[in-house]
């Protein structure tokens, strides 16, 4: 399998923390590392965890910290992870937004005055309603989700919205407008959007279907700008196994790269279903 | 022995805040005034800015726009992601595109990427987005000290200078080093304020001085162009207000909070 081609780190710009594993207090049908209450692959991480990488991270000068799972407000230290976090760099939660209690909020706030940095959250949504957000996130999580929301309105924080393409029509101009009023009447004058697509890996296999042979990355070289799209190329991703490529292959043992950040700054072999996806895409994490 | 040196950030065709600053130069004294990319867009008549360049031998590097120009490109390549961003920002290339007449377009082909000087013994770089990338925007909440010394380290400079975000901020890293997003005079800073924004920096005795000097200008008389232009009166509201209506969903967190929009 020699014809993938290798994509170079270029630069690190942003590293990843697993923080919560693949644990999290909801099992949504098109999860792509299929998280769940019980799935212990990747365990949480623990505050050292995040302040040895951070120690690291800061002498390589990474830019820019993301924090992910399962579900990062499971993790009982996130605020002091975070807090450590934001006196290096600025970070980002990304969150299901079931878990936003009216003090977590209040804390968040304070902490994102406090710093020079920025800290984003970003709350995940599957559609424009109850029904179709439910369907794919299981009974009662849009309820839940809508007493987070208030409490960030309420705390002065404004969440990036974020709507995988299982929403139907979002990709359409009418779509994107009629969610920006929805986050508009949810208490957000100043409404942010952001709309992923989905991968064919973990749960989100047996939703749709899995990955066809064809759809593998077959170019022999990547140029740097080629690469430049891929998160590969500028990321890295903390789990408690270790650290890993990217933040989508962390249930493919060969994505592993290593202990420490410091013995991942190599090339990596793009053979994956998933790899397809980020190169048609040109997924990326900014906001 | 000081030295004084002025840089324009993206200029964004209001060839009268241009003007108003150079006059406001002028009257200081520099030892050079450099511009540092994105000379059109947003405003009207894109080949006035060039022109004026030219005339008082101001010298500078290309931005996205110059280098989108120059090259025939469909789109400015100013890194939106999204879709509402570029449609504005379509809006402002193609009738930027259609007017900037072929000498002009070929002049800013022949622009440097960037710029090295050398300044009270320091090394300074000028660059559009980033040195290392063109359409690359630095904001201050998302760009930490590590980052920037790392990008220092990299480029081997002292003191980098960008623009192409809109926002102006210095950081120093320890005794010598800089980064410094030198800011726009094509529109406000997005707050609330009508003026434009430029950038001085004087090298002499003890370190750098990194000053922004505010300058005011005939933003009516702008204004009023544009909308004989028919360009988008959401352009127009933010020169007649200093609030930003476009490019707002890659402000970072913070940058947003501080917005109106
Ligand atoms: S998609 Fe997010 S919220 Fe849903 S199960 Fe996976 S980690 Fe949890
Ligand atoms: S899944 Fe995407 S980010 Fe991860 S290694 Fe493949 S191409 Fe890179
Ligand atoms: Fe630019």
């Amino acid at each position: 399998m020699n014809e993938h081609p290798h994509v170079p780190l270029l630069t690190l710009d942003t590293l990843w923390f697993q923080v919560a594993g693949t644990i999290c207090n909801i099992a949504c049908t098109h999860c792509f590392i299929s998280c769940s209450p019980k799935n212990h692959s990747h365990e949480m991480l623990t505050l050292a965890d995040v302040e040895n990488r951070l120690a690291e991270a800061k002498a390589l000068g990474v830019r820019d910290y993301y924090f992910t799972g399962g579900e990062p407000f499971m993790n009982r230290d996130l605020l002091p992870m975070l807090e450590a976090t934001l006196k290096q760099g600025p970070a980002t939660v990304l969150t299901n937004g079931m878990l936003l209690r009216k003090e977590v909020c209040g804390r968040l706030r304070e902490m994102a005055d406090r710093s020079d940095c920025s800290l984003d959250i970003r709350v995940s949504l599957d559609g424009f309603d109850r029904e179709t957000h439910d369907a794919i996130r299981g009974p009662g999580v849009w309820d839940r989700v809508m007493i987070g929301l208030r409490n960030l309105a309420e705390a002065g924080i404004n969440p990036v919205i974020t709507v995988t393409e299982a929403a139907d029509g979002v990709r359409t101009e009418q779509g994107r407008r009629r969610f920006l009023e929805l986050i508009r009447a949810w208490g957000f004058s100043k409404p942010r959007l952001k709309i992923l697509p989905l991968f064919r890996i973990g749960a989100e296999e047996k939703r749709t279907r899995a990955y066809e042979d064809w759809e593998r990355l077959t170019t022999p070289v990547l140029t740097d700008h080629d690469a430049e799209v891929l998160q590969c190329s500028s990321s890295r991703m903390v789990t408690s196994k270790g650290v890993f490529v990217c933040p989508i292959l962390i249930e493919t043992p060969e994505a592993r790269m290593g202990d420490t950040i410091g013995e991942t700054l190599r090339p990596f072999q793009l053979r994956y279903g998933a790899c397809h996806t980020c190169w048609v895409e040109g997924v990326s994490c900014r906001t | 022995m000081t030295t004084r040196l002025a840089f324009l950030g993206g200029i964004y065709s209001n060839y009268h805040a241009l003007r108003a600053a150079l006059d406001d130069i002028d009257r200081r004294g520099v030892d050079a005034t450099y511009f540092l990319g994105d000379l059109g867009a947003f405003g009207p008549f894109p080949d006035r800015v060039p022109e004026l360049l030219i005339e008082r031998g101001i010298r500078g590097i290309q931005g996205n726009y110059e280098e989108s120009l120059s090259s025939g490109a469909t789109d400015c390549n100013c890194g939106y992601t999204d879709p509402r961003d570029n449609f504005y920002a379509q809006i402002s290339y193609d009738y930027t595109a259609e007017r900037t007449s072929a000498p002009y377009k070929r002049w800013m082909g022949e622009l440097p990427k960037s710029i090295r000087l050398e300044i009270g013994g320091l090394r300074v770089l000028l660059s559009h987005g980033s040195p290392r990338k063109i359409n690359e925007f630095l904001w201050r909440s998302t760009s930490p000290e590590p980052f920037l010394n790392r990008i220092c380290d990299e480029h081997g400079a002292d003191v980098i200078l960008c623009t192409h975000s809109g926002l102006h901020w210095h950081k120093q890293i320890g005794p010598r080093r800089h980064v410094v997003n030198v800011g726009v005079i094509g529109r406000p800073a997005n707050d609330g304020r009508t003026n434009v924004w430029y950038t001085m920096l004087t090298a002499g005795g003890d370190g750098l001085d990194v000053e922004f000097i505010p300058i005011d200008y005939d933003h009516a008389a702008l204004a009023r162009e544009m909308r004989n232009e028919k360009l988008p009166e959401e352009f127009i509201e933010t020169i007649e207000t200093g609030w930003w209506t476009t490019c707002l969903e890659i402000l970072p967190a913070k940058e947003r909070a501080a917005s109106r929009f």
